[in-house]
């Protein structure tokens, strides 16, 4: 065996990967309860490659058929409601997980220097899922699928001069239609899947070049032992593989009771309209997309019509989403985790975090006079989290760092 | 034998031209796959002309007809719905047409039809692409006690009278745009024809 592995090691780095990246990998040994989700996210991401390699042997990218072999997955394949039931759960999982771990890095800074190319793939990956969610929201092909899509492909429209070409370009066709539903299988199927693995796998390489940050937000890398191993760091495997492990056997808990007990999540995880087939010429009576758009939706329906065209809302939207990127940059505080920072940020981050919530309940419900008042006040808070970040950060009452983790 | 020497500004032009060119063959290789998500010649014959017979359409009733995979609708007008539509000007983005691109200009008009009881128009909202609902009831109570009849966006909440027109303060941009379309006899239309000026 030690022979085989010699063999193997003088041919591939195996040992040296194990090593640096598992063994031998010093991670802060202060991780509390919010470290759990980067490792989930990456379980969910196994889920869904593995249930949608199945359901693609099933399933029929195909107007005509499609909507029809997702009720056969459903009744006819044995167990294929288990893995459809998995993969639909898996989306909206993947999005709770991610948006907690991006709230992590907002707690403890995670994103600062020298974290901020890991933030920047971070916010790659965050992009080419919401890609590979609205791509796969089509395949369905129910009511929902069909005018969600509908609406997110005549945001493209609204672009001037080439707008209209465009979204042509995209569908394949003058409406959505076969041609983007077969289109859209490919991207959700294929190319982004791949796009994604490369992505995680530099996000990893990247953290791991630069070591993971900590509650504290000190850089452990900072004090070392005569061995040149971080003194308050502990080695990822055994220390955080175990730990990561308990995360999972919870996470598994509570997703397999909404897969076997409230798959649809009372119209959140799959929406009522969806189990009707796509009509092109009826729309439904409300269209939400679902819920982890919701938060943009509202700001895209929050912004009234300029110079007669809705394309300030389409900017706005894909701001909402853009600024993420600059966070590293606008975020001025000489100290990183909210431990150590003074109460503008803390009541900046508390607006921020209900101006998401608040905006997701509103993407959800149809557009009165009033809600669509709470909206512009909500995105107004959203924006200024990021734009007014630079000043109440520099300004702001901090407490010292310590030199060292705070943990036992 | 000379002694070897590297021109350094030769292997520099060289290199560049090289990757120059590579960039352009990488570009061209790339159009045929970006021009293969274009329209296939069988949606843009998916495109042609639709004919419709208007004697079977009721008064006050709309049908939807499929024409380039988009509804589009035709309405029967009654005179009392005609009667209707000059009398709230004020509250339209575009009373009179202005905005040349939504229907053709021998439809810029009152009614914005080539005959006034009958009107022909795209079903898709210039908001985002949802299909408006046939609202004709007049001053429905979910709709206001002014509401003349039209359509309501159930998407955005966008408004359009009994022509399609815009009401202001929705966040669809523009009316909705009216088809080409020319008369074949008193009673049937084609749709996706301009008629002859």
């Amino acid at each position: 065996m030690q022979r085989l592995l010699a063999w193997v090691d003088a041919r591939f780095p195996l040992t040296a990967t194990w090593k640096a990246h598992l063994s031998e990998y010093y991670a802060p040994k202060n991780f509390n309860f919010w470290y759990y989700f980067g490792s989930l996210a990456l379980l969910v991401l196994v889920i869904q490659i593995l249930t949608g390699i199945f359901l693609t042997m099933h399933y029929k990218p195909d107007a005509a058929s499609a909507f029809a072999s997702v009720e056969y997955i459903m009744r006819d394949v044995p167990y294929g409601w288990l893995i459809r039931y998995a993969h639909s759960t898996g989306a909206s999982a993947f999005f709770i997980v991610v948006y907690l771990h991006m709230f992590r890095a907002l707690l403890y800074g995670s994103h600062r220097k020298p974290r901020e190319l890991i933030w920047i793939l971070g916010m790659l990956i965050y992009l080419t899922l919401m890609a590979e969610a609205f791509f796969g929201y089509l395949l369905p092909w129910g009511q929902m699928s069909y005018w969600g899509a509908q609406v997110i492909v005549n945001l493209f429209a609204a672009i001037p001069v080439v707008g209209e070409d465009l979204a042509i370009w995209i569908r394949g066709d003058y409406v959505v239609s076969d041609a983007t539903l077969n289109r859209f299988f490919a991207f959700h199927v294929i190319a982004l899947p791949l796009v994604l693995l490369g992505l995680v796998a530099a996000h990893i390489i990247a953290l791991h070049e630069v070591g993971s940050n900590n509650p504290d937000g000190v850089e452990i890398k900072k004090k070392k032992d005569e061995h040149g191993r971080p003194l308050d760091g502990i080695p990822f495997h055994p220390y955080y593989t175990v730990k990561d492990i308990l995360g999972v056997v919870v996470f598994l808990i509570v997703f397999s009771a909404i897969v076997f007990f409230a798959p649809e999540m009372g119209g959140y995880f799959l929406e009522h309209n969806n189990f009707i087939p796509a009509d092109p010429l009826k729309t439904p009576e409300h269209i939400a997309p679902v819920w982890y758009f919701t938060p943009y939706y509202a700001i895209l329906r929050a912004v009234p019509p300029m110079f007669g065209s809705q394309f300030p809302g389409v900017l706005a939207m894909f701001a909402a989403v853009l600024i993420f990127f600059l966070l590293p940059w606008l975020d001025r505080s000489p100290v990183k985790s909210i431990r150590y920072r003074g109460p503008k940020y803390k009541v900046a981050l508390a607006l921020f975090v209900i101006a998401f919530i608040g905006l997701g309940i509103l993407g959800i419900l149809p557009a009165t006079p009033l809600y669509t008042w709470i909206a512009r006040v909500l995105s107004v808070i959203y924006f200024a989290f990021f734009l007014l970040m630079p000043w109440y950060t520099k300004h702001d009452r901090h407490k010292p760092e310590p030199e060292r983790v705070t943990a036992l | 034998m000379s002694e070897l020497s590297v021109d350094n500004s030769k292997r520099r032009f060289l290199v560049a031209l090289s990757s120059t060119m590579g960039g352009v063959a990488a570009v061209g290789a790339a159009l045929p796959f970006v021009f293969s998500m274009n329209p296939s010649a069988r949606a843009l014959a998916a495109g042609a002309p639709v004919e419709v017979d208007l004697s079977k359409i009721e008064p006050g009733m709309k049908i939807d007809v499929e024409w380039r995979g988009k509804p589009v609708w035709v309405v029967h007008r009654t005179p009392e719905m005609l009667a209707l539509l000059g009398k709230h000007d004020d509250q339209l983005t575009d009373p009179n047409s202005d905005n040349t691109a939504q229907q053709p200009d021998y439809c810029k008009n009152p009614t914005r039809s080539i005959k006034p009881e009958y009107f022909v128009v795209i079903g898709i909202c210039t908001h985002l692409g949802c299909s408006p609902t046939y609202r004709a009831d007049i001053g429905a109570p979910d709709l206001g006690a002014d509401w003349p009849g039209g359509w309501f966006c159930p998407c955005h909440g966008s408004r359009f009278d009994m022509a399609a027109r815009v009401f202001k303060g929705s966040p669809a941009p523009s009316n909705l745009v009216v088809p080409p379309h020319k008369y074949l006899s008193e009673t049937k239309v084609l749709i996706g024809e301009d008629q002859a000026a």
